[in-house]
């Protein structure tokens, strides 16, 4: 397994995900400058200048079109990355949804950052949130690491022909974008290797067999063309679990739908996103020593979501606390209802609490986290709960 | 694809690549024009679309009325749609993976070239993707039901500048965008009207040809926006040139030259018709009758006038 391994890098998580693009050399690259995603393809347009990749890399005049290029470029037969951030995402939002229902595997990582307004650059959710139900896979990283890793299964998983589906590979902004971490690398052979050759299943380039892409639909096709997709989505939750698999066996790195840590034995859980479930891990490890019986995991997966995995970490809970780091204004956090939904699907609710924290960068502590816990245990937490806000 | 062109060389050589079973409307002039621009090249060819009457009506599933590839993704961006699938092509062509010779064509209405579609268009066209974009311009958004856009001409009436009581219709004169793309200093910029189908097949030919991106600004007379019997499409496209509300011309690496009719009115071989006679044909513009609009006629003859001049001066420097 060692020979697989590079030698460790420190490096930070936009370099990471520029690095791992580098490795899998992609066909088309377009891309739209954004902080904090600009590092990506800042890097990854040197490569393209040093001749280290074959990518044909396109600068673009707009998200907008970065993204369309990307769509028409998969259509085409052509492996294609994207990456993009907050407004640029919120500026592609009309070709989430195309992108999605063209059924093609473009992979766009997301420096996760706030949306304005007020315009704030720093990290939260609520630009990937936004884009949660336009049809894209969604996976989260934890640290520069995952941030790496998740960039080289991101495509395994969308480009599955029983999948086809676009990827989100999600990195919280500032936090793991431009933090230097220490990373182990796999060596660029074995990247290839599993990434394998980008293989389209009706790609326009094929003038001997022509097809029509992204047809208009009248109310008979329309909902059952929708409906494919829901098998796709399901079938990539298989899917995905058998390429995390492969993957540890190549990186000696395993990963799950869902992260957990110290939930077994665990009367309190937490359910978090991104960074934050570092940070929280070492709120639970305070805690044990306190000898509060808690735990925290974190959705590797968010599309699909892993709702069988979710209803049974939380089963026989006390209470499940939903951390998200984005709100539906008027509603919940976006988390909390489908870990409800997941649990009540299956049986006995626990006690449950949203806590909404972090929104446009401001920082959560360890402190911020154990406080959630002994909130919940105190019987203090509303149903809703907006960390470090005077309600 | 040098000789010269006769209908029956059109007619023998070139496969279908738009099906005739399509739902535009009677007499539409887009899929007239389309079947034209995809007569200039013998190579593959592979159609983009942007959203709008000519996608919808060749798109319905499970139909496709084309038998040449083609993509559509939304309505203000087929030129980045397009670029992306010629991006790929040149990807693939560079790495070894596909070895053929296929040409890239956009088809747009006004509303998704002038005004929703300008950015990405100016970008493509920047870029210098290899493709050509073709404004299938009809003067007005159609497919949502006439409504003016900055193509529509001054005096016309839409469904969202109507003339009434105290107006005679769009207030403004349409943008010049053929001069944008002028601007964007690409190889091949034309102007064509479907009736002339020489000229047009002849310059379709030459923007495929040219190695970068090119630009065809189309007029596609709509029965249904325009307000005239379905069997007139020809003559008002005819019409259209001999007024000079619409000259054809060509812009070569920076260089004018009108052709054709345009030509031939320009050497006094044949007098340009008035305006009037433009206005009268069309029910958009039949308010214009009254006597209370008539310098709003005025007007619209003086802008074409001005307009034409300026065109023979670029021609004659
Ligand atoms: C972002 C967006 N806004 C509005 C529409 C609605 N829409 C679809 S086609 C169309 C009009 C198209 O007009 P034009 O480009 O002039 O083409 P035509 O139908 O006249 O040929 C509009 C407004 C849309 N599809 N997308
Ligand atoms: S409305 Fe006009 S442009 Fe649209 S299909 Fe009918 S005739 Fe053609």
């Amino acid at each position: 397994m060692s020979s697989k391994v590079g030698t460790d890098i420190a490096i930070n998580g936009d370099g990471a995900v520029a690095l791992a693009w580098k490795q899998i050399n992609p066909d088309v690259v377009a891309a739209y400058p954004i902080t904090p995603q600009t590092i990506i393809v800042e890097d990854f347009s040197k490569y393209v200048a040093n001749g280290e990749v074959d990518t044909e890399f396109i600068d673009v005049e707009s998200e907008h079109s970065a993204l369309t290029l990307c769509s028409t470029s998969s259509s085409a037969g052509a492996r294609t990355f994207t990456a993009t951030a907050s407004q640029g995402l919120a500026y592609m939002w009309e070709m989430l949804p195309i992108t999605a229902a063209m059924r093609v595997p473009v992979m766009m990582a997301v420096a996760n950052r706030t949306v304005s307004g007020p315009i704030n650059i720093n990290n939260d959710h609520g630009d990937v949130m936004s884009a949660r139900d336009t049809g894209w896979l969604s996976i989260f990283a934890e640290n520069v690491q995952e941030a790496y890793d998740m960039s080289i299964i991101g495509p395994r998983i969308a480009e599955h022909h029983e999948v086809q589906l676009p990827i989100l590979v999600n990195l919280d902004g500032f936090i793991l974008t431009h933090a230097i971490e220490r990373m182990t690398p796999l060596d660029t052979q074995h990247v290839r290797d599993f990434v394998g050759e980008f293989k389209p299943l009706y790609p326009l380039l094929d003038t001997d067999h022509p097809v029509t892409h992204n047809l208009m639909d009248g109310p008979l096709f329309y909902f059952p063309h929708k409906y494919q997709m829901v098998v796709a989505m399901n079938k990539a939750l298989d899917v995905a679990r058998e390429v995390f698999a492969e993957f540890a066996k190549i990186s000696g790195r395993e990963y799950h739908m869902v992260e957990e840590y110290r939930c077994d034995d665990a009367d309190y859980i937490a359910i978090v996103l991104g960074s934050s479930f570092g940070t929280m891990k070492q709120a639970v490890d305070n805690l044990r020593d306190e000898g509060m019986k808690v735990g925290v995991a974190m959705p590797r997966v968010y599309r699909p979501w892993p709702a069988d995995e979710i209803a049974a970490l939380c089963k026989g809970k006390k209470a499940v606390i939903v951390m998200d780091r984005h709100l539906s204004i008027g509603a919940y956090g976006p988390m909390f209802p489908e870990v409800c939904a997941s649990i009540a699907v299956n049986g006995k609710m626990p006690e449950m609490y949203n806590f909404i924290y972090g929104l446009g960068g401001a920082d959560t502590m360890v402190s911020d986290f154990m406080s959630v816990y002994k909130t919940v245990e105190a019987g203090k937490a509303n149903t809703i709960n907006y960390l470090g806000v005077k309600e | 694809m040098s000789a010269p062109l006769t209908l029956k060389e059109l007619n023998k050589d070139i496969p279908d690549r738009l099906a005739s079973g399509h739902r535009l409307c009677a007499g539409c002039a887009e899929g007239i024009i389309a079947r034209q621009i995809l007569m200039g090249t013998d190579k593959d060819v592979i159609v983009s679309c942007s959203t709008g009457c000519f996608e919808v009506s060749t798109t319905i599933f499970p139909y496709t009325s084309w038998n040449v590839p083609m993509i559509h993704t939304a309505f203000g961006n087929g030129a980045a749609g397009c670029a992306g699938v010629e991006t790929a092509y040149r990807s693939l062509k560079r790495q070894g993976k596909i070895d053929k010779d296929i040409k890239f064509v956009n088809f747009a209405g006004d509303g998704a070239t002038y005004d929703i579609g300008l950015q990405a268009l100016s970008g493509a066209m920047e870029r210098g993707h290899d493709m050509l974009f073709v404004c299938l311009n009809n003067e007005a958004y159609m497919n949502t039901g006439i409504q003016s856009s900055s193509a529509t001409a001054k005096g016309a009436s839409t469904t969202t500048s109507w003339n009434g009581a105290v107006a005679y219709g769009k207030k403004e004169a349409s943008k010049d965008v053929t001069a944008i793309m002028v601007a964007h200093n690409i190889p091949y910029v034309a102007q064509v009207a479907p009736h002339n189908w020489k000229d047009l097949v002849g310059k379709a030919r030459k923007a495929f040809e040219c190695g970068g991106p090119s630009f065809i600004n189309a007029l596609s007379p709509c029965p249904r926006g325009w307000r005239f019997d379905s069997k007139d499409t020809i003559s008002i496209s005819k019409l259209a040139v001999e007024t000079c509300v619409w000259p054809l011309f060509e812009v070569v690496d920076g260089e004018y030259a009108l052709s054709s009719e345009s030509q031939r009115i320009a050497d006094g071989k044949v007098e340009k018709k008035p305006i009037t006679d433009w206005i009268d044909a069309q029910g958009r513009f039949k308010h214009l009758k009254d006597e209370r609009w008539s310098n709003i006629v005025e007007e619209i003859q003086a802008d074409v006038d001005k307009r034409w001049n300026k065109l023979l001066k670029l021609c004659s420097l």
